[in-house]
Parts: structure tokens; C-alpha cells; sequence
């Protein structure tokens, strides 16, 4: 079967791939967002739509993937395992795959103690490595979790995770990257990078083992806009690393907004430097309308053309 | 052991309105050695309560355990009169009284909590769900169902971070745990098997579960 991911597309002819990222709203106005969408339209491959991250209730990612299809652009759907059992699971996947989504990407989430429903109830009836399993056992093997078969064929899509390098027991770390793609990851994107030597030691490691042989790797990228910000994500985010040194440099800066830009573009330079790297994941939440300018300074400006 | 802890006294105050004779139940067991439902809790209970309350009589007695028809029996036999009995046990506790006694009213004085196990004085933490299909063989004694807040079974997440879980700097991230036990024992490689989805019809999602042991049961029972 030939890939019918634009995403895909890109990575297996070789190029170094762009993904941007949207966040659902809090309603169901999503006019923001599209703008948002339609003004990266020429700079990145796909979107990640996220499933009301950090437990905060938001439109769906898979009725913002409509959006974007009818739009003409390709969506990556964010699918976390706290919300939702096995059913649902495999029933909203099968209804994104009927409308054109072909780009899946698989996590646990984040507790929903960090939302702005803490009191409902964590799902959590599978997890993020069985939920990859199962999805590339539908489409592969064209079963269910449960062992019926599906009345067709999934077509092919494309299948993602997320490793965080930046995430302890930092050793055990490469090792779940390898078990993530014996499940089925075909693509991975990373955490954001602020520790670079951090994320250099972890992709040695996955160099040895060479898993940058069996999947593409997207090295998450986030621009900083204030010091505020980067702050809240040293302190409050775990599983982040925000050195002192990237704060320290902020600080010494007289435009903020402009050194955070700085920042992300020469990180996604040096990512494109590291072997095994195979794309960077733009993560400009609230923060979307810098991404072509990043891009552009990046020198991944045009993107590549695929059939 | 269950762990309790004793509802706020204004909550029992309030449930309590209606009722002039009052039972204050202790229970003899868990809620016992975790200080929360017995027989000193119960003394004590009784007293707050009587003290906010002047217009009640307050009894109190303590079962070896409620959750055994033995033992209410026994008590039922000697019950003083009362309204109501404010039982101090666990909600297996209460649930079985209500059960054995249909025309008693039966008031939960405590909250359960959890199963788990005294970590220091004063201090208990939970460490099972009663998931009913133990992994802890895969996991050399650590319950990621419980101990992981996200019950992964095939954990860390991204939120591990220095050793703990990322819903609090307070919490071990067990699979942090699980990892340094398994490297240590000399079996990391355990963690790189995908561990399937876990059958969770053996847990406590489809109604009561009951087991049925031929081997012991009475002639009578069956
Ligand atoms: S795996 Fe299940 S039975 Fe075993 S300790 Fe954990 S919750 Fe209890
Ligand atoms: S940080 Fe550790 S304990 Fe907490 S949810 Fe993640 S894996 Fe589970």
C-alpha cells in the first residue's frame, strides 16, 4: 500500500519535515484556529490537533481534524488514553479514518487533576503503548482489541507516539523509545527541546540501538515569549528541562519575543545537524502566527512537493 | 488492611438529626489499627456527639468484625435499643450490618478509603485496587494499577521526572520504582515486553464480584 499521509509522504522521500501543532478552543468557534491553520498552510506538513491537553475541555481534535480536512490541510489527531475506553478508542479512530484523517498520533495525557474538570474520572483502560499496539493491529492485521476482525480494511495510515527524552529514569528512556516502535510507532515527536546536549546524549543512544533506522524522529520545538513563560515550564511542567543558561539568555536580551524566536530557530539549526533526526514539531501554542517565520528562518523554506 | 477515616463530625451530626438513641459502632479490625472506627474512636466519637447534642442517648460497643454475620450475630443477640447505629467500619462493614440486620438503620460514620498499609505513624498509603489479576510478578512487588496514576502497565510516562510522579513532587512515580528494582534484580529486560490490555472485566467495573469455593462451603449453603 502507498502512503496516503502527505506527512509520510514527505519523510520516506527523504526530506527534513515540518509539523505544526493547533489547539482546540474552548467552544465551538473555531474561525481562530482556521486562521491560524490557513496561515501556516505553506509551511508545514501537518497539523497536530491536540486532545484537550492538559485535561482542559476543548472542541474535539477529531471535529477540528474536519476542519482542517475541508480546508485541504492534513491533520495529525492527538488521541490520549484518558478520556476514553478501548470502544471509544477504536470507534473515534475508524470515524476519523471514514473523513479522511490518515495521521494518528498516540499518548497517555496528562492527568486530568490538571485541568479544568479534576473531579472526573481518569479513564485509563489502556495505555499509551497498548493503545499504539491496537491501533496498528487494526490496521494492519484488521482487528479489533477484542479479536473481531473489521468488515473492511483500514487504508494506511500513519502511525505516531511521543518520547521525552527529558523524562526520567533518563536511561530507560531510548529503551521505551524501542518498545514504542515494536508496538507500532512509524513516527515520533519529541517534548520540547531546551537542553539540547540533554537531547544529543538521548539520540546517541538511539543511535546505537538503531532505532533512528526504524523510525522518523521530530524533534519538538517551542518558541519562548516572555520569561514568565519559560519559568512556568522549568518549574511547573514535569517531565520538562528549561536550562538556566536559555533563562539567563532571555534575560540579557532586550526583546524577549525576538531572542525566543532566536532561540527556536538556531535549535531547529542544530537539530537538522543531529543524525537521526528527521523533523522538527513546531509547538506554537498561542503563539501561532511566528511559526513561518521560524520555518523561513530555519532555511526549511519552500517545503518539499510530494505526489 | 482498609483504610478509614472518620467522617467530618458535622456530616454525622447532620445524618444523626432525625435519631434520639444512638448506637456508636466500632469495628475490631482494620479501621481498628488504623486508628479511624474502633473502640477508642468510637468512645470518642460518642462523646463529640453528646456534647453537641444534649436531647440523645449514646451508646456505644465495639464488633470484633462487622463484616462477619458471626460477630453481628453475637451483638444483635445483647443490642441495647436504639434508633440507629452510627457504624464506625469500613463500607464492607456497614453493607453487611445493613444486610444482617434489614430492620436496623445503618449509618456510615466513616469514609473508606483505600487497602493499603501504615507507611509510617500516622501516615497509610494505598497499594492495591483489587484490580483481580495481580501483576505484581512482572513488577517484583510495586502495583502500577495503584501506584501509577495513570495505572499503565507499560509505564514511565513523559511526567516521570527525578523519581516522582508528575500529578506531585509528593507522589514516587511507580514505574521510576519498578524500573530501579527490575535493573537491580537484574531484569530491565522485563520492561521491554509490551504488556496487553489489561482485563479489567476481573475488576470492579461489572458489579459485584463474588467467589464461589465448593471445597468450603457448608452442605447448608449450597
Ligand atoms: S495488580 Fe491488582 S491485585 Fe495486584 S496489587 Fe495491583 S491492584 Fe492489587
Ligand atoms: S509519572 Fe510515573 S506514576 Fe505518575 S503517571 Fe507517569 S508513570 Fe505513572
Amino acid at each position: 500500500m502507498k502512503p496516503e499521509s502527505k506527512l509520510e509522504k514527505v519523510l520516506s522521500s527523504g526530506h527534513f519535515a515540518v509539523t505544526g501543532e493547533l489547539g482546540p478552543p474552548k467552544s465551538a468557534d473555531v474561525g481562530t484556529l482556521k486562521h491560524h491553520a490557513e496561515a501556516m498552510r505553506n509551511h508545514v506538513e501537518s497539523y497536530n490537533i491536540t486532545d484537550n491537553q492538559t485535561a482542559i475541555v476543548r472542541t474535539s481534535s477529531i471535529g477540528v481534524a474536519a476542519a482542517l480536512i475541508q480546508m485541504g490541510l492534513e491533520p495529525n489527531v492527538q488521541m490520549t488514553v484518558r478520556d476514553r475506553n478501548r470502544i471509544c478508542l477504536q470507534s473515534d479512530l475508524l470515524g476519523a479514518v471514514s473523513f479522511g484523517v490518515r495521521n494518528f498520533l498516540c499518548l497517555q495525557g496528562d492527568h486530568a487533576k490538571f485541568g479544568n474538570e479534576p473531579q472526573s474520572k481518569n479513564v485509563f483502560d489502556l495505555d499509551s503503548m497498548q493503545l499504539l499496539q491496537a491501533v496498528r493491529k487494526l490496521r494492519d492485521e484488521g482487528v479489533f482489541i477484542g479479536g473481531e476482525k473489521l468488515e473492511h480494511p483500514l487504508p494506511r495510515i500513519f502511525i505516531g507516539a511521543v518520547a521525552n527524552p527529558f523524562a526520567d529514569p533518563f536511561e530507560y528512556r531510548p529503551l521505551r523509545l524501542a518498545k514504542k516502535i515494536a508496538a507500532g510507532a512509524q513516527f515520533i515527536q519529541t517534548q520540547c527541546i531546551f537542553d539540547l546536549e540533554r537531547f544529543e546524549k538521548w539520540m546517541e543512544k538511539v543511535r546505537e540501538l538503531g532505532l533512528h533506522k526504524k523510525v522518523y524522529i521530530l524533534g519538538g520545538v517551542t518558541p519562548i515569549k516572555s520569561i514568565g513563560a519559560a519559568r512556568y515550564m522549568q518549574n511547573n511542567v514535569s517531565g520538562m528541562i528549561v536550562p538556566d543558561s536559555l533563562i539567563e539568555r532571555l534575560k540579557g536580551a532586550q526583546d524577549k519575543k525576538k531572542e525566543g524566536l532566536n532561540i527556536a530557530v538556531e535549535t531547529i539549526q542544530r537539530l537538522k545537524e543531529i543524525e537521526g533526526v528527521a523533523g522538527v514539531h513546531v509547538m506554537a501554542i498561542a503563539w501561532e502566527e511566528v511559526v513561518p517565520e521560524i520555518v523561513e528562518r530555519a532555511g526549511l523554506y519552500p517545503r518539499p512537493k510530494v505526489e | 488492611m482498609i483504610v478509614g477515616e472518620r467522617k467530618p463530625l458535622a456530616e454525622i451530626a447532620e445524618m444523626l438529626e432525625p435519631f434520639r438513641k444512638i448506637c456508636v459502632l466500632g469495628c475490631g479490625t482494620c479501621v481498628t489499627v488504623c486508628l479511624s472506627g474502633g473502640e477508642k474512636e468510637a468512645a470518642e466519637t460518642a462523646a463529640a456527639l453528646s456534647l453537641l447534642r444534649k436531647d440523645v442517648e449514646i451508646t456505644t460497643h465495639t464488633l470484633l468484625r462487622q463484616c462477619e454475620y458471626e460477630y453481628i450475630d453475637d451483638y444483635a443477640k445483647n443490642m441495647l435499643e436504639c434508633d440507629v447505629i452510627l457504624s464506625l467500619a469500613c463500607g464492607v462493614g456497614v453493607q453487611t450490618m445493613a444486610t444482617r440486620l434489614p430492620e436496623k438503620i445503618i449509618l456510615p460514620g466513616l469514609n473508606t478509603k483505600f487497602m493499603g498499609y501504615p507507611l509510617e505513624q500516622g501516615v497509610w498509603t494505598e497499594n492495591c485496587l483489587g484490580c483481580g489479576d495481580c501483576v505484581l510478578d512482572l513488577t517484583m512487588g510495586i502495583c502500577p494499577v495503584t501506584r501509577c496514576s495513570k495505572s499503565m502497565l507499560n509505564g514511565p510516562c513523559g511526567g516521570s521526572q527525578y523519581g516522582k510522579c508528575e500529578i506531585s513532587k509528593d507522589v514516587d512515580c511507580a514505574w521510576h520504582l519498578i524500573y530501579e528494582r527490575l535493573l537491580k534484580s537484574g531484569v530491565l529486560d522485563r520492561m521491554e515486553v509490551i504488556q496487553p490490555p489489561k482485563d479489567w472485566s476481573a475488576s470492579h467495573h461489572g458489579g459485584p464480584r463474588t467467589i464461589v469455593r465448593e471445597d468450603v462451603r457448608l452442605e447448608t449453603g449450597k
